[in-house]
């Protein structure tokens, strides 16, 4: 690629915007203001950065898969680079980071009120981190990234959360430790797998792609590599950590977790976990889907008894990351087109969601349920753009999350119709507690004395939610603007794991059919 | 092979001077009268360090038993390093504990004498005496507050325990010597190597006395008790120092004499380091989670890392080897400055050093809080810091030698010991403070020591490709 490094631009941009924060004197919060807006002009400076290279990407590139790269030597003695590079799947992610970082910002300006400076700083380096996180083709270089991103998230949760705070921000970040851990083990054993066939070391991802891993090997790295990705999707059973972390993250932390840092998950098990093992994926992917539409029915049960509404959205938020894991180990080019649109929709719809909770809780210093009710009458945007959100969230056709759910159930169709079946049944009760909470919140007559004078939307409302709504009708309308760029990337990784997986064909039952056009094969052995 | 050159040992008698002097400036002085007597120590100091640089790729030997290669090298670097961090930090807290100041850094220095040339040494007997200068000049430092009661406890414990560990060592050499008739590292490996005697009973008992020597003065599991009661009895610094002077040099003669002279026996030996590795990185993270004295868990967070470089000695590959050194220049910095800040938040009658003292520190100094924080983050091994990389270097020579389930507890263990480090940092971030004193502002020296060393942890943490070159080119000639 020619000319600016974009990429380290759209890093860099955030990282120094917090070293000139680290320089400003704001002991007693008299230049809140200041740092607040220098924040917010950091955030939306990289938004166009991010925009810019959507504006430069080629979306059908002739041969490269990954454009913008840049690569310097780093500790050229184990072969370690940084080397950065992206393709429509790390684009779009990229994107909605650029997109949710300003709103998450947003969010912040009045429920955030002690030490702002050391929490724009939080801020603006897990937007760089997380922008790492998407771009990173060399495993060690993207290993450092997912595991710095940690740190900020822990201190916001920490010292801006609610009353539990110190447990969930511990809880968060050894969760995310242990799983991660163990997949830099792997990560250690591939580099070493790469120098012995090779003799050189390397963490080079598309060098690591083309090395013959014995299945055994693969076996054991798959198992640790998933369990990182499935630690921070979260996938049942290990999603534990996500409603205490959620729960007591102040807003803008629950927006950036709901919104960026779960799609990680889904975005390392299909940059990741899939195409460097093939095999094993292929052999465990029944499992986890299983496990996946676990989490789509068990998420959706526990959401529909929730009295709180931040612990329901996150419980939606584990039903629907659930989904989008599901897509992806259908494996196919719907499912996993379906899977990563889901990210993007649930980036917006849930961080949507948060924040427009965040907004409720502002003004009533309660997120319960039973507190509420009739505010229909007394909010009448704040409600309608609840709404539209809610919608999304439950996926009505013509809105965002129709799109990627209705992709999802095609690909997990052809890939085992059972698990469309029980996971269909998740989709609905997502209408029935979204709905049902919708309708007590908003609908009847205005119980609670203390909502009577509530303030409608304001100016820095609209512009947080404003924005989502724009991008929840957007996405479901023109959902081509966004499939189209990341189709090759995704034809590309199905056809990997396709190609091995039929290779593999009389070593183990493959349970994917062998043409995407055809119809839905009936089967009826399967599974696991 | 004999040499009369003085060359190698030219480091070593700087520092030995810098000693002498100091200790002569002292009789001089007056009463009362301040004299720069750390600026001596450090004026030596960095005379050393230049002399070593000097002597870098020489493969310089004196008398037939010190050597100077790049490995010795680049450990003296790095306990150079911690001797320069120690007399600045030591400036402002002797002069509050009322520690009497030529004595003190005389003992450092001679100390630090030790620890240098027990990675010289090439001869059994040599890294005996070194060990016992160091142990010794040790034993002093930690009792040095005379009138505290724990500190002199402390003192005593370590003198006992580590007389007994000493004599376990030499009782190793003894039996080594009967059976090759050698105290000479290279002839000890040699005989060993060409009469294949692995199975000799004696033998396996003169190494696994060595190894209970090392596996004390390293602080590993089982041999490890002394060392939280030494560290928390000791005045900070002095930890610091101890915890980090003395690791470094233990287990840079224990990989020169368990990886050339022993390295024919590696396989009666590996499967004994293997528990022993194993156990300390599970036993000093587990209990130090349960610790509340910011000085104790620091103590249980050294045997934990202790472990971690065992792992290297245990790889023994080049990668290995490597791992070591680059992971003993990171530990040195690290470790320095946590317990650095330790002392400066110590007063004169308490050592400040309870977890619940850390409360809130954030708002009344948000800069020493900040630094702790990246320092605790560095023993945690978060990027970007040199725990993260160092971490990684030892694992992947772990990895790399097939240590697979080692290299699972090892990080799992580091998780855990995540925890107690955030533990602080709970306190320091989001706890209120009580009633306790604010403690008082921190000098400028001290304040330098501090950025040095939160300089060198984001160095080796974000460019460390030059140092880890340097640790491959240290141990490409030895071995």
């Amino acid at each position: 690629m020619t000319g600016l490094p974009i990429l380290s631009i759209a890093i860099v941009l955030p990282v120094l915007g917090a070293l000139l924060l680290l320089f400003i004197n704001n002991r007693d919060g008299a230049k809140d203001a200041l740092v607040r807006n220098l924040t917010l002009a950091v955030s939306l400076a990289t938004f166009a950065v991010t925009l810019a290279l959507w504006a430069a990407f080629d979306p059908a590139p002739a041969g490269e898969a990954f454009q913008f790269v840049e690569r310097r030597a780093w500790i050229p003695a184990f072969g370690i680079e940084y080397y950065v590079g992206i393709d429509g799947l790390s684009l779009m992610l990229i994107v909605l980071t650029g997109f949710l970082t300003p709103i998450a910002l947003l969010t912040s300006w009045e429920s955030i009120e002690t030490k702002v400076k050391e929490f724009s700083i939080f801020m603006l380096i897990l937007e760089a981190a997380m922008i790492g996180v998407f771009c990173a083709l060399d495993l060690f270089l993207f290993y450092i990234f997912w595991d710095i991103l940690l740190i900020p998230m822990y201190f916001l949760i920490g010292i801006w959360g609610y009353d539990q705070r110190v447990y969930a921000a511990i809880k968060f970040i050894l969760y995310t430790l242990a799983g991660s851990v163990l997949m830099l083990i792997a990560i250690i054993g591939l580099s070493w797998m790469h120098h012995a066939a090779t003799g050189q070391y390397s963490f080079d991802l598309l060098k690591l792609y083309a090395l013959e891993i014995p299945y055994n090997t693969q076996y054991w790295f798959f198992l640790a590599f998933a369990l990182a990705f499935a630690i921070k999707v979260p996938l049942f059973p290990f999603h534990t950590w996500l409603p205490d972390a959620h729960v007591q993250a102040p807003t803008p932390g629950s927006v950036i977790l709901a919104g960026v840092l779960l799609k990680m998950g889904g975005y390392g098990l299909i940059r990741f976990a899939f195409p460097l093992f093939p095999e094993a994926a292929v052999h465990f992917a029944p499992m986890i889907a299983t496990l996946s539409v676990i989490a789509i029915v068990y998420g959706a049960l526990v959401a529909m008894v929730q009295p709180d509404m931040k612990k329901l959205v996150a419980y939606s938020s584990v039903s629907h990351m659930g989904v989008i894991v599901l897509g992806i180990c259908a494996a196919n080019v719907q499912g996993m087109q379906g899977a990563i649109y889901q990210m993007l929709t649930h980036g917006v719809s849930t961080g949507g969601l948060f924040a427009l909770v965040g907004m409720m809780s502002d003004r009533r210093h309660t997120r319960l349920i039973s507190e509420y009710g009739g505010i229909k009458k007394v909010m009448p945007k704040l409600t309608a753009a609840f709404l539209l959100i809610t919608l999304s969230s439950v996926g009505l056709p013509g809105m965002n999350g129709f799109i990627g759910e209705f992709l999802i159930m095609l690909g997990a169709f052809k890939y085992d119709p059972r698990f469309v079946v029980v996971a269909g049944l998740g989709v609905i009760l997502s209408a029935v507690y979204m709905l049902w909470m919708f309708q007590r919140v908003f609908y009847g007559p205005v119980t609670n004395d203390h909502n009577r004078d509530l303030p409608d939307l304001s100016v820095r409302e609209w512009a947080i939610i404003g924005p989502l709504c724009a991008m929840a009708i957007f996405m479901g309308v023109f959902p081509n603007v966004f499939l189209k760029p990341m189709e090759p990337a995704v034809q590309r990784i199905v056809e990997r794991v396709q190609a091995h997986a039929s290779a593999n064909a009389e070593r183990r039952p493959a349970p994917l059919p062998a043409s995407p056009d055809l119809p839905v094969p009936v089967r009826t052995a399967g599974g696991n | 092979m004999f040499s009369n050159s003085f060359d190698a040992v030219i480091p070593v008698i700087c520092v030995t001077l810098a000693g002498l002097v100091v200790m002569l400036a002292e009789s001089f002085r007056g009463k009362g009268e301040r004299m720069p007597l750390g600026g001596l120590a450090i004026i030596g100091l960095v005379g050393a360090a230049a002399a070593s640089v000097l002597l870098w790729n020489r493969n310089a030997t004196s008398f037939g038993v010190v050597t100077a290669d790049n490995f010795s090298i680049f450990v003296n670097l790095v306990l150079i390093t911690v001797g320069i961090m120690t007399v600045l930090f030591s400036s402002q807290t002797i002069e509050r504990d009322n520690i009497p100041a030529g004595e003190y850094y005389a003992t450092v220095l001679f100390a630090l004498v030790g620890m240098m040339l027990m990675a010289q040494a090439t001869d059994l007997l040599l890294i005996f005496l070194a060990l016992e200068t160091m142990s010794i000049a040790v034993y002093v430092l930690t009792g040095i507050r005379r009138e505290l009661v724990q500190s002199t406890e402390a003192a005593f414990k370590y003198f006992l325990l580590g007389a007994f560990a000493s004599s376990f060592f030499l009782y190793g050499i003894a039996f080594l010597y009967g059976v090759t008739g050698s105290t000479s590292l290279d002839r000890i490996g040699s005989v060993i190597a060409a009469q294949s005697m692995s199975g000799n009973p004696m033998i396996l008992l003169g190494v696994g006395l060595l190894l209970v020597g090392f596996a004390f003065k390293i602080a590993a599991v089982p041999f490890h008790m002394w060392s939280p009661d030494a560290y928390e009895g000791a005045p900070a610094v002095v930890t610091g120092f101890m915890s980090t002077g003395v690791k470094a040099a233990a287990v840079a003669a224990f990989a020169r004499v368990f990886l050339s002279a022993l390295e024919p026996m590696i396989t009666d030996w590996a499967p004994v380091l293997w528990v022993i590795a194993a156990a300390t990185m599970v036993v000093g993270t587990v209990v130090g989670v349960a610790q509340t004295s910011l000085k104790r868990m620091l103590a249980y967070s050294s045997i934990a890392h202790g472990g971690y470089l065992l792992l290297g000695i245990l790889a023994g590959s080049d990668v290995g080897k490597a791992s070591i050194l680059f992971y003993l220049a990171a530990y040195a910095l690290t470790n320095l400055g946590a317990f650095g800040i330790i002392a400066l938040l110590g007063s004169r009658d308490r050592a400040n050093d309870d977890l619940r003292d850390y409360a809130g520190l954030w708002h009344s100094h948000p800069a020493l809080a900040g630094l702790m924080t990246m320092f605790l983050l560095s023993l945690g091994g978060f990027p970007p810091t040199a725990g993260f990389i160092a971490k990684w270097y030892v694992f992947s020579a772990a990895v790399g030698a097939g240590y697979y389930g080692l290299a699972i507890i090892g990080f799992l263990s580091s998780v855990v010991s995540v925890y107690f480090y955030l533990r602080i940092v709970v306190m320091m971030y989001m706890s209120e403070r009580d009633a306790r004193p604010v403690p008082g502002p921190i000098a400028g020296l001290a304040m330098a020591g501090l950025a040095l060393s939160l300089a060198g942890v984001l160095y080796l943490g974000v460019l460390p490709s030059r140092v880890i070159d340097w640790a491959q080119a240290s141990v490409a000639t030895i071995f």
